[in-house]
């Protein structure tokens, strides 16, 4: 077996085989070390794949010895093999993480059923990430969706709204993915092909109201995956009453990659042959990803609770993501997949910060968090740090993607764009500012359901955590890695989409 | 005396050519209709008929839940299995012209095709048997009295 050629399917193999073999594990600690040790080995995999393609340039493997594109090929390239990192490196993260949170939250029965769907859901969203073909993006898509419903109706144990919580996103997800399978379809219909490279080559010149129809479809089916303002009514909840662990894995890495997939579709699919295109950029992204940006951050600061205020605030930034990409320039597009890392950081480190405080309190209402700071040190300091980082605050990964958006808006001429973003970045300020306020300057509770022992959240967790937040820092200073690779994967991206 | 004789009586004859088509189905899957999705459901359809008939202690005591995760686990691991012996044989995953690189025939594909096919039938049969139980097992949340 030559391992080198081998490696772009490991991503996907390597969970995907060992996960089922976690049903079969006695309950308790051992499908975690497994898990772990799984999610390990498939970040692994990815840093290799992520280091061979930035020297030897885009991998083709085609499964089945079935050469594209009659066969399924997976083709990874930097936009995607960065992406790949990213979700299997907040796994790797998130899987020892998860532990202690866990053994709270879900019942000791369930814990090898929870640690085998969070290793499908990862293996479905690595697949959607890599794969070259249109049609498995929808196959894996469903294969991560399914298992994000099960796991988030897991967190009923504690809060019994999980279940409707999850039933919502059932729906609206289920209504995405056939929304997006008719798009492909129609796209089937007027090509006859189902790879997107050689979609991408059929598509050149033709125009007809069926293509028109299929863009939209999958543009709408794309958009309520990502919870595209206003398409986003399904990610509170399901946020806020999935096991703590789980929102820190989703809010890192789902939507990111349905950002990636709108990505793909947008430029490699379509191009800028595609007449609609422009108007898409124009009409729908670019006014939407703004609105989501002060409509959804707005709603955030009036939550009570930080796990909702979170997910509001993931909302608004996928508005950032969304805008970004809306300029169609080699900036914006590579200011949006800098965002797309960088968001997942500190999203992911936040969410772990609450999840400490619900290990220690038992709650995530904002109430929870009063005087933190003499109770928790370590995990309020986390919070603030990823906080600061979602504000925008130089030295931290949240000011390098503001500072991209910024000069991709200016470059482009959209100088009100600017200005918007700074705005709403000061919205940031407001709702991270006050649960700041409430851990550092309030008296702990010393009466009532909310009394906290002075006792910070186990090792188990802070370490993970705190590679995150130091990850967060580092790469906001250090911006060669991320910053390059964004740039030249979206030079490929706008190479391929025939930017002139 | 037993009751519902008749229905009882028949379940007991129709279990096993049930099971019979469903492997007939399972092996013809490569040259016709049919397959491991379509034959796992059939399989399924047995046991779901007796336990119809015999009620679902009945049927769990044949077939434990236990066997059923089990069950679901090595199917699927035949399916991946047979990829994953493909890629160590030195092809692509599931590239099964490997298995027999020989033939004339493109026999690799029969065989590879036959232990996927394998795979994905006892995973489904024992899915669709888990739903099932969980399904029919449910107590229900309100007391029928109560409503």
């Amino acid at each position: 077996m030559n391992m080198i050629a081998q490696l772009p399917v490991l991503p996907v193999i390597v969970p995907l085989v060992l996960a089922p073999i976690t049903l079969l594990l006695p309950k308790g600690r051992a499908p975690h070390l497994y898990a772990t040790f799984v999610s390990w080995a498939t970040f692994a995999a990815c840093i290799f794949l992520l280091r061979e393609v930035a020297e030897a340039g885009v991998l083709s493997y085609h499964l089945g010895d079935w050469a594209p594109p009659l066969g399924i090929e997976y083709r990874v390239d930097l936009a995607n093999a960065l992406v790949l990192v990213l979700v299997s490196g907040i796994a790797a993260v998130v899987f020892p993480f998860a532990y202690r949170s866990v053994q709270l939250e879900i019942d000791k029965h369930q814990s090898p059923f929870f640690y085998g769907a969070l290793l499908i859901c990862m293996t479905g969203l690595l697949g959607v990430t890599i794969t070259g073909d249109a049609f498995n993006v929808f196959v894996f898509l469903e294969i991560s969706s399914l298992s994000t419903y099960a796991l988030i109706a897991m967190g009923a144990r504690r809060d019994r709204r999980a279940l409707t919580a999850s039933f919502n996103y059932l729906v609206m997800g289920t209504i995405g993915a056939t929304f997006f399978v008719i798009g492909i379809g129609l796209l089937y219909q007027a090509t006859g092909t189902l790879n997107m490279a050689d979609l991408h080559d059929r598509l050149a010149g033709q125009n007809s109201r069926v293509i028109d129809a299929g863009f939209a479809f999958i543009l709408v089916g794309i958009g309520l995956k990502l919870a595209m303002f206003p398409m986003h009514l399904w990610l509170p909840n399901a946020y806020t009453y999935a096991p703590s662990a789980v929102s820190a894995f989703l809010a890192a890495t789902a939507t990111k990659v349905a950002v990636y997939v709108l990505i793909r579709f947008l430029f490699t699919v379509f191009g800028f042959d595609f007449a609609f295109l422009g108007a898409a950029f124009t009409w729908v992204l670019l006014p939407l990803g703004l609105a989501g940006m002060f409509v959804a951050s707005l709603v955030a600061v009036f939550q009570e609770d930080v796990k909702r205020m979170l997910a509001y605030s993931s909302v608004g930034q996928i508005g950032y993501m969304l805008l970004g990409l809306s300029f169609a320039t080699v900036e914006g597009v590579s200011a949006s997949l800098v965002h797309v890392v960088n968001h997942a950081l500190m999203k992911g480190a936040l969410f772990m910060a609450v999840a400490c405080v619900v290990l220690r309190a038992g709650s995530h209402s904002i109430h929870a968090f009063a005087g933190l700071s003499k109770r928790m040190p370590y995990t309020t300091w986390a919070f603030l740090i990823s906080g600061l980082s979602l504000i925008g605050v130089p030295l931290t990964v949240g000011f390098v993607s503001k500072w991209y958006l910024l000069t991709a808006a200016f470059a482009a001429g959209h100088w009100y764009a600017g200005f918007l973003i700074v705005a709403s970045s000061l919205i940031a300020l407001l709702y991270i500012g006050r649960v700041a306020e409430v851990m550092l300057l309030r008296e702990p509770a010393t009466e009532g359901k909310y009394v906290i022992a002075k006792q910070d959240a186990p090792l188990s967790m802070l370490i993970p955590m705190w590679i995150l937040v130091a990850a967060n820092i580092y790469f906001g200073v250090n911006t060669d890695l991320t910053g390059d690779l964004a740039r030249r994967a979206a030079e490929a991206l706008m190479l391929t989409a025939g930017a002139g | 005396m037993m009751e519902h004789a008749i229905l009882k009586i028949t379940t007991k004859i129709l279990f096993a050519p049930i099971i019979l088509f469903a492997l007939y189905v399972q092996f013809h899957g490569d040259y016709g209709p049919g397959g491991g999705f379509q034959a796992g459901v059939i399989f399924a359809v047995a046991f779901i008929l007796h336990a119809f008939c015999f009620g679902l202690e009945e049927t769990k005591k044949a077939m434990p839940q236990k066997a059923l995760i089990i069950a679901m686990v090595i199917g699927f691991l035949f399916y991946a299995g047979t990829g994953v012996a493909t890629m160590l044989l030195g092809a692509n995953f599931l590239g099964y012209d490997v298995i027999d690189p020989d033939s004339t025939h493109h026999a690799g594909q029969h065989y590879g095709i036959l232990l996927v096919e394998w795979g994905v039938g006892v995973t489904v049969a024992s899915t669709m048997l888990t739903i099932f139980y969980h399904f029919t097992g449910r107590e229900p949340d309100i007391d029928q009295e109560d409503w």
